[in-house]
């Protein structure tokens, strides 16, 4: 939404805030309120919330300034809002952004997701009912992302005739509970968002109150981290400009650096100094943290995107192990052991959790034990990488005591991680000794292998069938490949002939380069006539532990000899081909195939469909 | 960056990093050009953040061959000036069936000559991330749009299955089909631009200037009359006004405003005095309500 406009351009510095209450504290009427009275809603949005209004909801003879926050069509259907969504304003003072985050119940996805940036967080109340369960998981919420700045807004302060004692009662009950959290510096501010009682304008309403409005002390709250932190740039880009120019390019996350610093390279350890910070404005003689520079080093040392280029005497933690509070964000939970993907800094790595401590009860504060997390849950867990990196503690920098993890296979971001505290190696438990075996292997593809043997007559779409599930395969991200027949006695088995005993080493040597692909992690599609069960058993009981899947491509002779795609079958009824299955050498029909296809009923795509869904059945993905 | 709007540099600073984790991240990104404020405002970034290198970007306009004519006049001169890899694609299709808001309309011109047409290049070109100047101020369902927004492998947004964005951790990881768009400029707000521009010194087209046009009142719009393919209704008469344009999109879509600022410090001065949104002239935003969220989710940039 377009609230964008302000008395004049914004004065000095930036305050991101958060807004954290439920649909009922009058949260979205609050931040409707503060842009409201800041004058920052243009006419033509109100006029659009008139009409809207008509559509959805009425609030008596003022515009429902929720319906000013509340953006997508979705959300005004439901009355809740169901997403981070962000708004600016500015004062002579500052340039405000908000993360306005549901009070529902995704609210702890979405309010982490607008905790990771802000600097200050309100926490709403609703006078008429004090403190609730909520307030406590809000207030666990913003101490467990490292906000240090809480505003208690009491509102509704009208609906309990602006009286002090109670004010005062919501005031107590909350100190102890901040206490309890870890929450250092809180304010709390008595108001009503919907008249607009110390929002901006001092209330005349509570002459007992003596502090700042809210907007006041936003304009004047100093909610930035301190100065004096070590040094941290992570390496976005390496810049050559084709004339032997060589720079580092990146945000400094921590601390501040000037030439001559001397500066480690990690994970690698390379040790240099800076030669110069260069801009497109010209060099600087420093650079602090929020700066987006890009650094020359005095010494020709390797560096790469990825590195963390840290202060020598104040070095981040290196360890492949650590200890972190993890947020669930996704609907497939977290399994202790699954290889996931982290970005961490400006690396991506592959680590898992190697053990879950416990999962976080945030509405009461208790640690219970817990083999998974579902979506929105917290848990605290060791997690395991691929290698030794560099990162410091969240507490100590947000910025490069943070991860994220992703879905290999779908490539969600499904979690979201505080790093606590560095395991050292003498308690790894860890990755050196997880061996790397057929499980390991698949693991990192994101699925379990397979060998789909396709059997059937010449001619009865074998290969079309196996094709096109492959091609959905690699659509889904999946790794595959395809043994055929045909093709492989063009080279594995060119040596052999159709006799019955090299019929016998043909089929041996397939099913042990399927095994041999499926041991490497891969999904195996054979196509492969193998007519007779005998044969077909064989491959069950060498594959069994492969996931074997037998798939019968049932089409009717008759059909398979008008189709005669290689014309074979002309061939054989015209004898210049021998022992050809169908016409002199019987097809041996399985009992019972794991999937049976019977093509004359059905398309590609559903025969495609069929298969897909029993791979899904059978766990080789999800 | 001069010393005052210390916020500005934060901006900056975010957008320069956001545009280095896009040269990173992808395999062919692509920045989208359309010439206006934000995107001179991106480009100018673009230059910063890979300074002394050039950006390592394709630069592309989609045009729907009904731009302002200073406009396409501003494009090529700067393109000529800044030397980037600057491409321009048109849906060749769509002229072929005769398309133009004048005979079909705001919603089917823009569906076809841009949503289609970036669509086209998109592919044509195999670019796997779209960076846009795009901001969350701009309009309600863009508050809600993250920085590297995944599109699917049909470009449909999803807003309900919206990656999670933490902290400065995006994730640009694509399953095949897929793209990203990414805003660097989401943060930012219209007063926010102007005032960069104005401290940076960039160019602009000088449709954004007030000055003395030819214009027809239509609708409670003003509409310029840029070239002869714009016919007038009955009882119309082109009239001369001090307008200037707040947003620049076609030319008979896009509505001036009576303005006199003819300079940077006076457009700002009329901003900040302003009482409506910067969207306000654009047609295609004023639909049944949620019509940009739906034109978004049909993949309109």
């Amino acid at each position: 939404m377009g609230l964008t406009l302000s008395p004049q351009p914004a004065g000095e510095d930036m305050l991101r805030f958060i807004t954290c209450g439920s649909v009922d504290d009058g949260k979205s009427t609050l931040i409707g309120r503060l842009l409201f009275d800041a004058k920052v809603v243009p006419e033509d949005h109100l006029t659009a919330l008139t009409r809207d209004g008509r559509h959805y909801r009425a609030f008596g003879d003022m515009p429902d300034l929720a319906l000013l926050v509340d953006g997508l069509q979705a959300e005004r259907e439901q009355g809740i809002t169901i997403d981070v969504g962000y708004r600016f304003f500015s004062t002579a003072r500052r340039r405000f952004i908000i993360a306005d985050t549901p009070g529902h119940e995704q609210y702890t996805r979405n309010m982490a997701t607008g905790a990771s940036t802000a600097d200050l967080a309100v926490i709403l109340v609703d006078a008429t009912k004090g403190l609730l369960r909520q307030t406590y998981r809000h207030s666990a919420i913003v101490a467990l992302m490292g906000i240090q700045h809480v505003v208690l807004a009491v509102n509704k302060m009208d609906l309990v005739d602006y009286q002090e004692d109670r004010f005062a009662e919501i005031v107590a009950a909350y100190a102890t509970m901040a206490e309890r959290l870890g929450l250092a510096a809180v304010t709390a501010i008595p108001l009503s968002a919907l008249l607009g009682d110390n929002v901006i304008r001092a209330s005349a309403a509570m002459p007992w109150y003596g502090g700042p409005t809210l907007l006041s002390h936003l304009e004047t709250v100093s909610a930035r981290p301190r100065e004096g932190r070590p040094f941290r740039l992570a390496v976005q880009w390496i810049n050559h400009d084709g004339t032997g120019f060589r720079g580092y390019a990146g945000t400094v996350l921590g601390g501040s650096v000037r030439p001559g610093d001397e500066i480690v390279v990690l994970p690698s350890g390379l040790r240099g100094h800076v030669e110069r910070i260069v801009t497109y404005e010209g060099d600087l003689d420093r650079a602090v943290a929020g700066q987006a520079v890009t650094l020359t080093l005095a010494e020709a040392i390797d560096v790469a995107r990825g590195d963390l280029i840290a202060d020598t005497n104040r070095p981040p933690h290196m360890a492949d192990q650590f200890a972190a509070h993890l947020v669930w964000m996704h609907e497939a939970p977290m399994l202790p052991g699954r290889p996931y993907l982290m970005r961490l800094g400006t690396t991506t790595l592959t680590a898992s959790v190697s053990e879950l401590k416990h999962q976080l009860d945030i509405s009461t504060g208790t640690q219970e034990a817990a083999k998974q997390l579902a979506i929105n849950e917290i848990g605290f867990a060791n997690l395991a990488l691929d290698r030794a990196m560099p990162f410091d503690i969240y507490g100590e920098n947000r910025e490069t005591g943070s991860f994220v993890l992703i879905d290999r296979t779908s490539n969600a971001t499904v979690g979201a991680g505080m790093i606590r505290f560095p395991l050292r190696r003498a308690a790894n438990l860890s990755w050196h000794k997880f061996t790397v075996d057929k499980a390991a292997r698949s693991a990192i593809k994101g699925h379990r292998p397979a060998v789909l043997w396709f059997t059937g007559l010449s001619g009865s779409g074998k290969s079309t069938i196996a094709d096109n599930v492959e091609k959905r395969l690699l659509a889904l991200g999946r790794h595959t490949y395809t043994l055929d027949g045909d093709n492989v006695r063009h080279g594995l088995n060119r040596d052999l002939g159709f006799t019955d005993a090299d019929r016998v080493e043909n089929i041996r040597r397939v099913i042990e380069t399927a095994h041999l692909i499926a041991d490497a992690g891969l999904i195996v599609l054979v196509s492969f006539i193998s007519p007779f069960r005998a044969e077909r058993r064989l491959a069950r009981e060498r594959l069994k532990a492969d996931q074997f899947i037998e798939i019968f491509v049932d089409t009717p002779l008759a059909e398979c000899e008008r189709r005669d795609p290689k014309g074979l079958y002309r061939k054989a009824r015209s004898g210049k081909l021998k022992n050809f299955t169908g016409i002199d050498s019987a097809y041996e029909p399985s009992g019972d195939p794991d999937i049976h296809i019977r093509t004359p009923e059905m398309t590609v795509e559903q025969e495609v469909d069929i298969i897909i869904d029993a791979l899904r059945e059978r766990g080789v993905f999800d | 960056m001069p010393a005052s709007h210390p916020y500005l540099q934060e901006l900056e600073a975010e957008s320069i990093h956001v545009l280095r984790e896009a040269a990173a991240a992808f395999r062919k990104p692509v920045i989208l050009y359309s010439i206006g404020k934000d995107s001179s405002v991106l480009l100018h970034l673009a230059l910063k953040a890979f300074y002394p290198a050039k950006p390592p970007f394709v630069v592309l306009h989609v045009d729907t061959t009904w731009k302002f004519r200073d406009m396409i006049a501003f494009r090529d001169r700067r393109m000529k000036e800044l030397g980037l890899d600057f491409h321009v694609h048109v849906n060749h299709e769509g002229i072929g069936r005769g398309i133009s808001p004048v005979s079909h309309g705001a919603a089917v011109h823009t569906d076809v000559m841009k949503t289609e047409a970036l669509k086209q290049a998109l592919e044509r070109y195999g670019f796997d991330a779209a960076i846009g100047g795009a901001r969350r101020d701009e309009e309600a369902s863009r508050a809600k749009e993250r920085v590297f927004s995944l599109r699917s492998a049909a470009h449909r947004w999803d807003p309900r299955g919206q990656r999670p964005e933490l902290w400065r951790l995006y994730n640009g990881r694509l399953n095949p089909g897929e793209s990203i768009r990414v805003f660097p400029l989401s943060n930012w707000t219209e007063l926010d631009i102007w005032t960069y521009i104005e401290r940076e010194k960039i160019p602009v087209v000088p449709l954004y200037f007030a000055a003395r046009r030819t214009v027809v009142e239509r609708g409670g719009t003003l509409i310029m009359i840029d070239d002869e393919r714009l016919p007038l209704y009955p009882k119309e008469v082109p009239q001369q006004r001090w307008v200037r344009f707040r947003t620049l999109g076609c030319y008979p879509l896009t509505g001036a405003i009576e303005s006199y600022a003819e300079s940077l410090p006076e457009i700002i001065a009329e901003l900040a005095g302003s009482r409506t949104s910067e969207r306000q002239g654009r047609m295609i935003d004023h639909g049944a309500g949620g019509s940009m969220e739906r034109k978004k989710q049909e993949g309109y940039f």
